[in-house]
């Protein structure tokens, strides 16, 4: 809609054709501009450019709908109403159904924690036929540190779902629904990712899946804020893909050590010392997600993997609709599970918190029960 | 003294208030030739301060507005604290939260809410689409909101859950206050409330600009709505700019149609920001997107920040509040006062 080109819009003759005198040709041109910097280009009038304007901008605004159209909308057309189920019961019933279609979720946590099982899990639940609860579709995993087993695939499958995954041409079938991209740098994942936009729907693609975003940046030495800034045109070219396609887009991330002079605080905060409470998570943690600031406003909903006390858990740090509860979990044959249906709820920034604590033990555990 | 706001010159008042009529409750229960006698004025002009005193004390002030407008087009300050006092606020569900915004969310005005991701944003406009809702019987504007949504934070479910729990409430407070009156019948349905929620998406910083200048006639259209909410006004303003200069220039344009619309249609347009960090006295602190040149341009600023393991908001500009903070909390049934005991309001 943006692109929209201005001839295609009914305006008057004489202001037509002044735009496309003035290189002006789409409407993003044409609405950058402000009215009186339009005058002047245009050597035309206030009231024309204004009626112009408001042409262009009422062909070029999107359409409405209320948000009752849009529930009905959804819970018609889609897989419950928008979810995909992660088969967590706890984490499910927290998301309202699922991880949300449409949007950004994403999973952070440190090595070893358990984030690339989560995802392989998710890929072949994907993959299966809506009576097992799946979506039926192929899944894009987009691998950027080689992580991806298709041996740990399977044998998830085999041990979650015997009665498909016994039989070999169904196994195949299933298996042969998840496309695994390999990037080896970021020039390859952009022109991955504008390859999978143009064919992502006719190809019933269902889930796209990237592990891990961090790698993708971490590889090319930039630092800070130009890091940011070549991740932006990613980050908005991801959320659009989500929300053209409405699949579930799942991203992880990794986490660095927070530096001493990181922002945590406002100017007005700094400035009156009395009431406020010095957050004493601040001391302990010393893991924050990496990405940055911009990345964490962009995904809607964040679930953070942590260990803590050899215990490890899934915590929903940001979710529209869900509390903020954490959720003990762990590895095992078939993929990851909860210990507890029940998640706790945690007050306050502390669900925002990355813990690594008896993180050693968990790794040998997991090589153990693995073999 | 009272007679001074009457229309009338200057000797006409000193007569009155040499016969003693200082207050307009004097002049109530007067007849027009006692007046004339004891003020020493004409018939004629003792019955147009009559017909002025009443009118004042009935409230209407349609002459004044009309007559004393020396340039055309001002109003002056005293209609405006009039028509001020007259609008309501929209509340955030949170009376804490309302108390320093001076009732809630003001009409006719801009109020730009930022804070961290996970702090409450899109719940507190959830919350502020849901609640404008609210029927007069109960105090609200009745009215209907515009939800523009450039992130996809939106989720339906959610608003539904706050528009059920608001029902609830209104219908506790019909059981326990209104029991006397006529009770306010509440035929709204939560799906009522959503069906009064328009929904736009926006995909790009054109749409953005176009939508907003295309709302005019949308409004004009919907003469109901009493709310824009843009969710968040950042998102497609933090990339796709490498002319910064540009950027501030189509924001600034976009902040003044806002503000046009909120002041022609009487809505209040509430903008929620992202937050970024910024360099200043040498230490890295949090500070609202868009740099400078935009913090200028919203009339009410409020910060939403963790302080321990609460949620606060603080107003950090405002022509007409104290600068405060207060807690509050986003439950199951959307933002509420904090659970607390204590009262947590701070004046900063």
């Amino acid at each position: 809609m943006a692109n929209k080109m201005i001839s295609e819009i009914p305006l008057p003759k004489s202001i037509a054709n002044v735009f496309a005198a003035r290189n002006i040709s789409t409407a993003k041109d044409a609405l950058s501009l402000t009215e009186f910097e339009l005058m002047e280009l245009l050597d035309v009038g206030l009231t024309e450019v204004r009626s112009a304007l408001s042409q262009i901008s009422e062909i070029v605004a999107p359409p409405y709908q209320t948000a009752l159209s849009l529930m009905e909308q959804r819970f018609q057309n889609e897989h419950l109403g928008g979810h995909f189920p992660t088969g967590l019961k706890g984490l499910d019933a927290a998301l309202c159904g699922g991880i949300p279609f449409g949007v950004l979720t994403e999973l952070v946590g440190p090595a070893g924690i358990g984030k690339t099982q989560f995802c392989l899990k998710l890929s072949l639940l994907a993959s299966l036929p809506t009576n097992y609860g799946g979506l039926d579709g192929r899944v894009i995993y987009i691998d950027v540190e080689s992580k991806f087993s298709s041996r740990r695939l399977l044998e998830i499958g085999l041990r979650s779902f015997p009665e498909i995954f016994q039989m070999k041409e169904m196994a195949q079938e299933m298996a042969g629904r998840i496309f695994v991209l390999r990037p080896s740098s970021l020039s390859e994942f952009t022109q991955s990712l504008q390859q999978i936009k143009v064919s992502l729907l006719q190809n019933q693609v269902k889930m796209l899946v990237i592990d891990s975003m961090a790698a993708l940046v971490s590889g090319e030495h930039e630092q800070g804020v130009r890091r940011q800034q070549t991740l932006s045109w990613h980050i908005s070219f991801i959320k659009s893909l989500a929300e053209f396609s409405r699949i579930p887009v799942v991203v992880t991330n990794q986490v660095r050590s927070q530096s001493h002079d990181e922002a945590s605080q406002y100017s007005f905060q700094a400035q009156s010392r009395d009431g406020i409470v010095e957050t004493p998570t601040r001391y302990d943690s010393h893991l924050v997600a990496a990405l940055g600031i911009h990345w964490a406003h962009a995904v809607t909903t964040r679930l953070v993997l942590e260990a803590k006390s050899g215990q490890r858990f899934i915590k929903v740090a940001k979710s529209p609709i869900s509390p903020p509860l954490a959720f003990p979990f762990h590895i095992t044959s078939s993929g990851i599970s909860l210990l507890s249906d029940e998640g706790m709820e945690l007050m306050g920034p502390e669900i925002n918190s990355i813990h690594c604590q008896g993180h050693n033990e968990i790794i040998n555990f997991r090589m153990e029960s693995l073999v | 003294m009272e007679i001074w706001r009457l229309p009338i010159s200057a000797s006409q008042r000193g007569k009155l208030i040499s016969a003693g009529y200082t207050t307009l409750s004097s002049l109530s229960s007067i007849s027009s030739s006692d007046l004339a006698r004891e003020s020493k004025v004409s018939e004629s002009e003792a019955l147009d301060i009559l017909k002025f005193a009443s009118h004042s004390h009935s409230g209407g002030w349609e002459m004044s507005s009309g007559n004393c407008s020396i340039f055309e087009g001002a109003q002056n300050a005293w209609d405006m604290l009039h028509e001020e006092e007259s609008l309501v606020h929209i509340t955030t569900s949170s009376a804490d939260l309302d108390n320093i915004l001076g009732g809630g969310i003001h009409c006719k005005e801009v109020t730009e809410i930022g804070g961290v991701p996970g702090i409450g944003k899109t719940q507190l406009g959830i919350q502020i689409a849901v609640n404008v809702q609210i029927p007069h019987g109960f105090g609200g504007l009745g009215g209907k909101a515009i939800y523009i949504d450039t992130e996809g934070s939106f989720m339906v479910e959610r608003a539904l859950q706050i528009a059920e729990a608001c029902i609830e409430d209104m219908s506790e407070y019909n059981r326990f206050i209104r029991k006397d009156f006529q009770a306010c019948e509440i035929r709204m349905q939560p799906k009522d409330i959503l069906g009064n929620i328009f929904y736009f998406r926006i995909c790009s910083y054109t749409e953005q600009i176009a939508l907003i200048n295309y709302l005019d006639k949308f409004i004009s259209e919907h003469k109901d709505v009493k709310v824009v909410v843009v969710d968040s006004v950042t998102f497609h303003f933090r990339q796709d700019f490498d002319d910064m200069a540009l950027r501030t220039r189509v924001l600034s344009g976009m902040a003044l149609k806002l503000m046009k619309l909120a002041k022609k249609f009487s809505l209040a347009v509430v903008l929620l920001n992202q937050v970024t960090t910024k360099h200043t006295e040498g230490s890295f602190q949090l500070a609202l997107a868009l740099g400078d040149s935009w913090s200028h341009t919203c009339t009410n600023r409020i910060v939403l920040y963790w302080n321990g393991n609460e949620r606060y908001a603080y107003i950090d500009k405002s022509p007409s509040l104290r600068s405060a903070s207060a807690a509050y909390s986003v439950t199951r049934r959307g933002i509420r006062n904090s659970s607390s005991s204590c009262k947590r309001i701070k004046m900063m």
